[in-house]
């Protein structure tokens, strides 16, 4: 009962700091908003770290705190599951919404909306919190939405850029595509378990593996194959995989530092997070794992090719995500969800760190987020700096930053699977530790190394937009570095420290489920030699030598020779078109999807309701009416007898009806 | 104490005073009359929730009186867990319309407050009428205090809509009369509970069926016969908007509920597929259609259209989440529906446009005001935590038990419901300020503050918490499909 009021207070400290500020913000004014606001995350920091100690002391939860609905048989609750797997995303959660709570002090000092924007992130910890503190599907469920909202809230902060009010419309509308299929998934668990509780359902998982629907006569679909690419839809969606990744980059127009928290530490990794929650079910079914595995790998290694060509430094970082998440996916397609989480957890740290980083140049410079424009920071902004080098390695996959640990690990795990499409994986992993260092040094050198391009007044206006350049940048203050700092501090020493509890011990117990028949991370299990052997094996095997060959290229194309990528530029013509336009997703979608949608539903109005219901039924039978009564008013001559003899008629006609029948 | 007829005289009575006592020259006085009346109206249907015994389904608070002994036509009144919460929700939003029109009503005052508040009254009297032709005379009556509202207080093209309104729903009730009247021909009585006994072959089922369907189809109302109510809405005072879409289209299917489903089982089941596909049409083709509508009005009546989809949907699938959830849908859309047209008259009141394209950043001047929107846009978005989620859910959730593709189609309304309602949203509250007019519109005033509050309030309570609410109806509900299981031939 007591661990009860402590779950509690990790979920409700932040909701309450949200409602206070989010009511009166504008009469509490700002210091004391952002204080409430960082109190109500501290606590929970505080209580999630007292309650990570508590599960690793071994005392899981599972229990309700109230009945949210009851029909018929089912019962639905609203109730906590805390087991290491929860523990650790509120660890992670709470961790990183405080230091963006700390950052946003300084980011978002001088912003009109400055106390609206501390409500939302503290409502959003407290979404995320019910999301991963959840034990049962519907709440998972409003944990997801409700990130969704102020995901939208927060990409359209400033709601006068047309920009930023697309983006937002445009995530949530792809979200929502995500979210049918995740409902008609647990549409599908609950009408073949009855309920919608994990330990419930779980339980009932073995006996699924066998069911099939019909989705249509004469064919048959396996239950769990259905069920679990349903949820994986509501995961692409959150978690931004190909083809609905396209809402991400436009994220990008939310202010900096939820870009960190929600677009890239936390809110993406809720698909990642609930797919290791349901590995009892995607476990029965091999064609699901091997759906997951592919989306992954493409997502994994295609998005990372975009980053290349990006010139926008948060855009950059959003195709790095992707690109991330889409390890994540693979290492769960592979059923290696212990190195999912594990990735989840460094690139939450590492990529927070990246996105907080860049903030920080971008506020130095005065809004400015074009790379081009950038250069020779290092030496004003050492701080920045040196974080942004912890982190870029850390993204790279260098030993013995953390990245490298949970990167090595899935790379490994794909290696060993033999789930349908694991060789197209794994040639996009591999490929991808490539491209990742290069993007990720390229974004390094362009930014902090070289000639300083800031000075250069913008071409077309003159000075006259110039202004602010010309002091040179500042390093940010203690509110930014700090967070910096203390996030760079775990970008570095995560992965050693983790990666044999949460990858080889039972860190994870019973919370997530591998069966047998994959063999991936019982293999490496097996192959496991500890931390010093993995890190010796990593340097001589193949992936190391990549992220090294693309810090090296990186080095060589923007330093060395920074003529290079431009001529590079024009000899991949064709190549470099379509990497600049995202694969023409975003085009496709919309004319196909949003022009279509518009289409159809400017035809149903204009021809069904307009034209055919009411142009021809509904006035038709009003003209026909007025018709036939212009015949009937001859009828209607006023004339008494007329009526009389009318009716006598009538009556007889009746009674002959009557009689004869 | 008699609580159902106070309840529905209560307010008839308030609005007979106010009509006698309500002069235009000031119009005070009629304005405080009818509130008083509106919440005397309110708290008499108080001890219907409070007094209520959820573990029974048979009809609670029950009166009855002979009215035509001739014919064996009965006052008869009663609630079961199903109707009482209608009463409760309409005493509220004549409350809550009572005082939207205070200041905004400035024409025939008395006359306005006195329709809405006898309209109140007939609208109760529908929904706890236990004898046919009780029932029948509610029905219509409550046509014409609408009318009149659509009519006198409506928009340019008032007379139109006002016309169709009526014949489009008096056309349907027609073939119901004559329904009731075989019916008693058959049974000798006009108590519904008996009917509920009654046998009859399918034929003749199916006959009634049709008869009950029009009527009820209509005012729900159901593809293909809603256009009515995109005009009716556009040209209805926002008061007339929120009680069309708060209660006036829940008789309709609340005559599912009482008539359709209990006294024809056999042909509730015969033509579910028929009314299932129908209602769904009305989820999908509605949801495009609301997409492209330029007047805010006819965005969220085809809205309204496409929710009710959901009721019917719900009602027809015959199992206790389905039926629940369409239950739940029909309140939730009470407090959904009337807080967005709430919202559209604030905005109306200030700008006297509908049309979307004269909106824009309309947040820059009236943020208080956007941020209710937004909780509103999201109910009806169906997002979880609001009242709108629970019903759809449960829909969607008891549809794909039925049918995957069942499912399917339903839950496109995730992405359509918040495609229209989010796209409005953007062009209306977010940006630049649009044009002048937007800059100089005033945030909500304290009364519109506290009526929108309100909403939130409900609208939040029941997304939270929707325990209380449907606790209410499960043995009402259970009894409703053991009459629908159980065969009459």
């Amino acid at each position: 009962m007591t661990m009860l009021r402590l779950y509690l207070l990790v979920a409700l400290a932040p909701l309450a700091g949200a409602v206070v500020v989010g009511l009166f913000g504008q009469r509490l004014g700002k210091s004391a908003s952002h204080w409430l606001c960082i109190l109500g995350v501290a606590v929970a920091t505080v209580a999630s770290f007292v309650v990570w100690r508590d599960v690793m002391a071994g005392h899981t939860f599972n229990g309700d705190v109230y009945t949210w609905l009851r029909s018929g048989d089912l019962r639905l609750t609203i109730g906590f599951l805390i087991d290491p797997l929860t523990a650790t995303m509120m660890l992670v959660v709470t961790f990183v919404s405080l230091m963006v709570h700390v950052y946003t002090i300084g980011y978002m000092a001088e912003d009109p909306g400055y106390t609206r924007f501390f409500s939302y992130i503290s409502l959003f910890t407290f979404s995320m919190l019910m999301l991963v503190m959840s034990n049962n599907v519907v709440q998972l469920f409003f944990g997801w939405e409700a990130v969704g909202l102020v995901s939208y809230l927060l990409i359209g902060f400033w709601y006068t850029r047309p920009t930023a009010i697309y983006a937002n419309l445009k995530a949530f509308l792809v979200n929502r595509v995500g979210d049918f299929g995740f409902l008609l998934g647990i549409g599908l668990i609950l009408a073949a378990c009855g309920t919608l509780d994990y330990a419930q359902v779980f339980a009932r998982a073995p006996g699924l593996a066998t069911l099939a629907m019909a989705p249509w006569p004469g064919a048959e679909w396996a239950l769990p194959t259905v069920i679990c690419i349903c949820l994986f839809i509501g995961a692409m969606g959150k978690s931004a995989q190909v083809p609905l990744h396209v809402w991400l980059p436009d994220s990008m127009e939310g202010p900096t530092p939820i870009s960190a928290l929600i677009h890239a530490a936390t809110m993406v990794t809720a698909g990642i997070f609930m797919v290791a929650r349901m590995s009892p079910l995607f476990e029965l079914s091999d064609t699901a794992l091997g759906f997951v595995t592919v989306v992954g790998a493409t997502t994994a290694l295609f998005m990372a090719f975009l980053g290349i060509v990006q010139n926008d430094i948060k855009r950059v970082d959003a195709y790095s995500t992707l690109s991330q998440l889409g390890y994540m996916t693979v290492a769960l397609g592979v059923s290696a969800y212990s190195a999912a989480i594990f990735h989840l957890m460094t690139h939450a740290f590492f990529k927070a760190l990246l996105f907080l980083g860049a903030g920080s140049v971008i506020m130095a410079l005065h809004h400015e987020q074009d790379l081009r424009r950038m250069g020779g920071l290092r030496r004003y902004m050492p701080v920045t700096y040196w974080t942004a080098v912890a982190g870029s390695l850390a993204l790279a996959g260098i030993p013995p930053f953390a990245g490298f640990f949970s990167k090595d690990a899935i790379i490994e795990a794909v290696h060993l699977s033999t789930v349908p499409g694991h060789g197209y994986a794994y040639f996009a992993v591999m490929a991808g530790v490539f491209v990742t260092a290069f993007y990720s040094f390229r974004l390094l050198f362009l930014a902090f190394h070289g000639d300083e391009r800031f000075h250069a007044p913008e071409h077309g206006d003159g000075g006259a937009h110039g202004h602010g350049h010309h002091e040179p940048p500042k390093e940010s203050p203690w509110v930014v570095t700090v967070p910096l700092v203390l996030l760079a501090i775990p970008s570095v020493l995560a992965g050693w420290l983790f990666v044999e509890p949460m990858l080889i011990g039972s860190y994870f117990g019973g919370s997530i489920v591998i069966r047998p028949e994959h063999p991936a991370m019982w293999d490496l299990k097996a192959e496991w030699h500890g931390v010093g052997a993995f890190i010796q094996h990593g340097v001589l095997s193949l992936p190391f030598w990549l992220a090294l060959g693309g810090i090296v290229a990186a080095w060589y194309c923007y330093l060395v020779n920074p003529a290079l990528p431009e001529r590079l530029k024009r000899i991949a013509g064709p190549v470099y078109t379509l990497l600049d336009n995202k694969y023409y997703f975003d085009r496709f979608n919309d004319r196909f999807f949003a022009g279509g949608a518009r289409r159809l539903g400017t035809f149903l109005s204009d021809v069904g309701d307009r034209t055919i219901i009411d142009g021809f039924f509904v006035n038709g039978t009003a003209r026909v009416v007025g018709w036939a009564s212009a015949l009937l008013r001859h009828i209607q001559t006023g004339y008494i007898y007329h009526y009389a003899f009318t009716m006598i008629v009538g009556l007889f006609a009746l009674l002959t009806w009557w009689i004869v029948r | 104490m008699p609580y159902l007829s106070l309840a529905i005289w209560v307010p008839i009575v308030a609005g007979i005073v106010v009509l006698a006592v309500g002069r235009d020259r000031d119009p005070g006085v009629a304005r405080w009359i009818a509130l008083f009346g509106a919440l005397s109206g309110l708290l008499v249907t108080l001890p219907l929730w409070l007094h209520f015994d959820s573990g029974t389904s048979s009809m609670q608070f029950v009166e009855i009186a002979d009215w035509v002994p001739r014919f064996d036509i009965h006052y008869f009144l009663g609630v079961d867990g199903i109707s009482m919460l209608f009463v409760l929700l309409n005493s509220l939003m004549t409350l809550l319309v009572v005082w939207a029109g205070w200041e905004v009503i400035e024409k025939r005052v008395a006359q306005y407050m006195a329709a809405f508040l006898i309209q109140s009254g007939l609208i109760n009297g529908a929904f706890a009428a236990l004898d046919a032709i009780l029932f029948y005379a509610f029905f219509e009556a409550m046509l014409i205090p609408m009318y009149l509202i659509i009519g006198v207080w409506g928009g340019p093209n008032r007379v139109y809509a006002a016309v169709k309104f009526f014949l489009y729903t008096l056309l349907g009730s027609l073939l119901m009369l004559v329904g009731f009247i075989y019916l008693y021909n058959v049974s000798e009585t006009f108590s519904l509970l008996e009917w509920y006994q009654l046998p009859l072959s399918l034929g003749v089922q199916l006959l009634l069926f049709v008869a009950f369907f029009l009527s009820f189809a209509v005012k729900v109302p159901m593809w293909p016969v809603h256009t009515w109510l995109p005009d009716a809405h556009v040209e209805a005072p926002t008061g007339g908007s929120v009680i069309l879409a708060a209660i006036t289209l829940k008789i309709g299917a609340y005559g599912f509920i009482r008539f359709i489903l209990p006294i024809l089982p056999d042909a509730s089941r015969y033509l579910s597929g028929f009314v299932i596909t129908l209602s769904l049409v009305a989820v999908v083709y509605i949801g495009f259609v609301a997409l492209m509508q330029s007047d805010m009005k006819k965005l969220i009546a085809y809205s309204s259209i496409s929710h009710m989809g959901f009721v019917t949907l719900g009602l027809f699938l015959f199992s206790q989440l389905g039926v629940e959830g369409a239950l739940v849908q029909m309140i939730s859309h009470g407090f959904v529906s009337a807080a967005m047209f709430l919202c559209v008259g604030v905005m109306y009141d200030r700008m006297h446009s509908r049309l979307i394209e004269d909106y824009g950043g309309v947040v820059n001047t009236m943020p208080k005001f956007a941020a209710f929107m937004m909780l509103f846009a999201m109910a009806n978005a169906g997002l979880p935590a609001t009242s709108g989620f629970v019903g759809e859910f449960l829909v969607i959730v008891a549809a794909v038990k039925a049918s995957f593709w069942l499912g399917f189609a339903a839950a496109t309304t995730l992405i359509l419901g918040s495609a229209y309602t989010l796209w409005m949203y953007k062009r209306v509250i977010f940006g630049e300020v649009a044009n002048e007019r937007v800059r100089q519109l005033a945030d909500v005033t304290r009364r519109e503050f506290w009526l929108l509050a309100t909403l939130a309030a409900l609208v939040l309570a029941m997304g939270v918490y929707p325990k209380p609410f449907i606790d209410v109806m499960h043995a009402s509900v259970a009894d409703l499909l053991a009459h629908v299981a159980q065969s009459k031939l």
